[in-house]
């Protein structure tokens, strides 16, 4: 692990021959969403707060706690995610192409320490994350 | 995302808990006593803090004398590090779902 906390980042993208207000309608129709995420009950105004609900497993509620952070159609598409207390960003990007759409997710990890679950923590996921780094390099 | 890794997600999810656990990463080991001093929190808080770390491998103790000493298992924090790896797969898990119902649904 050579990389910063900062730089943390979950990204899966792929080329779909469909146009981006099909892909739009996917990523912000609940019932839609409901069958290739999950069940949620999400509606596309910034500020609405909504869980996605995932089968529970052990040491796990399944639940996912997420605010809509910017509706752009057909573009760009941001919420929240937060769960086990750790927060962090989901980001859709949506590019028109030839054939299609290029589809763009990158969830980016561990920043939020402003999230209110840890207003005022001295030791926030990004400092320690940050330092795990370091842990886990010198385990080697 | 794997039970083991919930497991030591949740122990950490905790700012104090964090700050236990990084002051004997750093440090090595120390007796209750030490960390109630670094901690700023009630000595029984930190005692409940180490048994949240404990049953998520955390930490190790061991008992000498009257002292309880404890000592930080960075090992247990490898879930933790894979988890990237698994939103990762479960990201594109959901793409694949995802076009299979971009191919069902009608323009």
């Amino acid at each position: 692990m050579t990389d910063t906390a900062s730089s943390r980042s979950v990204v899966v993208e792929r080329e779909m021959p469909h146009p981006p207000a099909k892909i739009w309608r996917a990523l912000t129709e609940g019932p839609l969403i409901e069958e290739w995420l999950m069940s949620n009950d999400f509606l596309p105004v910034v500020g609405h707060r909504f869980t996605f609900r995932a089968t529970p497993v052990p040491g796990w509620s399944g639940v996912i706690e997420c605010e809509v952070k910017a509706v752009e159609p057909p573009e760009r598409l941001i919420y929240s995610w937060g769960t086990l207390g750790v927060g962090t960003v989901v980001t859709w990007t949506l590019t028109p192409t030839e054939g299609g759409t290029h589809l763009r997710m990158e969830q980016s990890g561990f920043g939020p320490d402003q999230e209110p679950n840890y207003k005022g923590a001295t030791y926030g996921w990004k400092k320690f994350i940050g330092n795990l780094e370091r842990v886990v390099g010198g385990m080697e | 995302m794997q039970a083991a890794a919930d497991h030591v997600f949740r122990a950490l999810a905790d700012p104090t808990r964090r700050a236990i656990f990084e002051e004997l990463s750093r440090q090595g080991e120390q007796t209750v006593h030490a960390l109630t001093r670094h901690a700023g929190v009630s000595q029984p808080a930190v005692s409940k803090h180490l048994t949240v770390l404990k049953r998520a491998k955390l930490v190790r103790h061991r008992r000498e004398g009257r002292e309880t000493h404890y000592r930080a298992q960075p090992d247990a924090l490898s879930p933790m590090v894979d988890w990237l790896d698994h939103y990762g797969a479960f990201w594109r898990e959901r793409f694949d779902r995802l076009e299979n119902l971009l191919e069902r649904m009608d323009s």
